[in-house]
């Protein structure tokens, strides 16, 4: 799972290079967010302008992951397309989850 | 049985797939047939919500029908002007009580957020005509994906 990220203070970016989180991919998705959670930064924004394709796997990856982080830290979702957008709606998860319509510039600017 | 999906187009408006149940052919089967006919010409909504619909489903038998273990699924799209009609068939184990889920979003109250059980919420949420039967050690699942109707605020 090819998960970059990018670090600008207290802000961790970290930006899904996969064109699904699915059932074929949620638990390489949460293994590798656990790692990431390793550093400490406050503030989390996933980027998942790259994600194509999310089902209910992949949201139970996403809230996993957010467990994961803490109760003391932000996990924020940025850069959802429109069918990821449609699925944290139906699910009201999009009521749960503080939502970017991008990823905060200065931490991706430089990716790559 | 093969490991990729053999596709049998029947005619233009119909795709009959089978496939392995495997997280894997799921995903075969969703990137790439849902982008040959029937369902490429479709409007970008209906396409979204037949590949939300159909991972849960398809997914569902993987998970549930079959439980991991090997098995295999049959799936039969029709289009037509109205939307897409979508036949599945598994030989895994039956739905529980004999009837296809509800789909109550689970309580996603307080800081006990659920992890599961939103595959069914999605699929009602999408989804018309729902028809469960089970025959002879078949599950049948039966379901209309709508098209938009324009001028039709429904």
């Amino acid at each position: 799972m090819d998960i970059q990220c990018r670090k600008t203070g207290d802000l961790l970016v970290a930006r899904v290079h996969e064109s699904r989180i699915d059932a074929a991919s949620a638990i390489q998705f949460k293994d590798r967010m656990r790692e990431i959670l390793q550093d400490p930064a406050p503030r989390i924004v996933l980027d998942l302008s790259q994600v194509g394709f999310l089902d209910s796997s992949g949201l139970g990856a996403v809230v996993a992951v957010r467990k994961l982080a803490g109760p003391g830290r932000s996990l924020e979702l940025a850069g959802l397309t429109a069918t990821v957008d449609k699925v944290f709606r139906l699910t009201r998860m999009d009521q749960v989850f503080t939502i970017l319509p991008a990823a905060p510039s200065g931490a991706v600017d430089h990716a790559g | 049985m093969p490991a990729e999906p053999a596709a049998a187009p029947l005619d233009s408006s119909q795709l009959r797939l089978e496939f392995p149940a495997a997280p894997t052919a799921v995903r075969i089967v969703l990137d790439r047939f849902l982008a040959t006919l029937p369902v490429a010409d479709l409007q970008p909504n209906l396409r979204a919500n037949a590949e939300i619909v159909l991972a849960e489903v398809l997914n569902n038998i993987v998970e549930h029908a079959y439980a991991g273990g090997d098995g295999s699924i049959e799936l039969t799209i029709r289009a037509d002007a109205t939307g897409l009609h979508c036949l599945v068939c598994d030989h895994g184990n039956a739905m529980p009580g004999g009837l296809a889920p509800y789909g109550d979003l689970p309580d996603s109250l307080g800081e006990d957020l659920p992890e599961g059980g939103f595959g069914w919420h999605l699929i009602r949420s999408l989804a018309q005509d729902i028809c469960y039967q089970r025959d002879m050690g078949v599950n049948r699942l039966s379901f209309w994906l709508p098209a938009e109707q324009s001028g039709n605020m429904s």
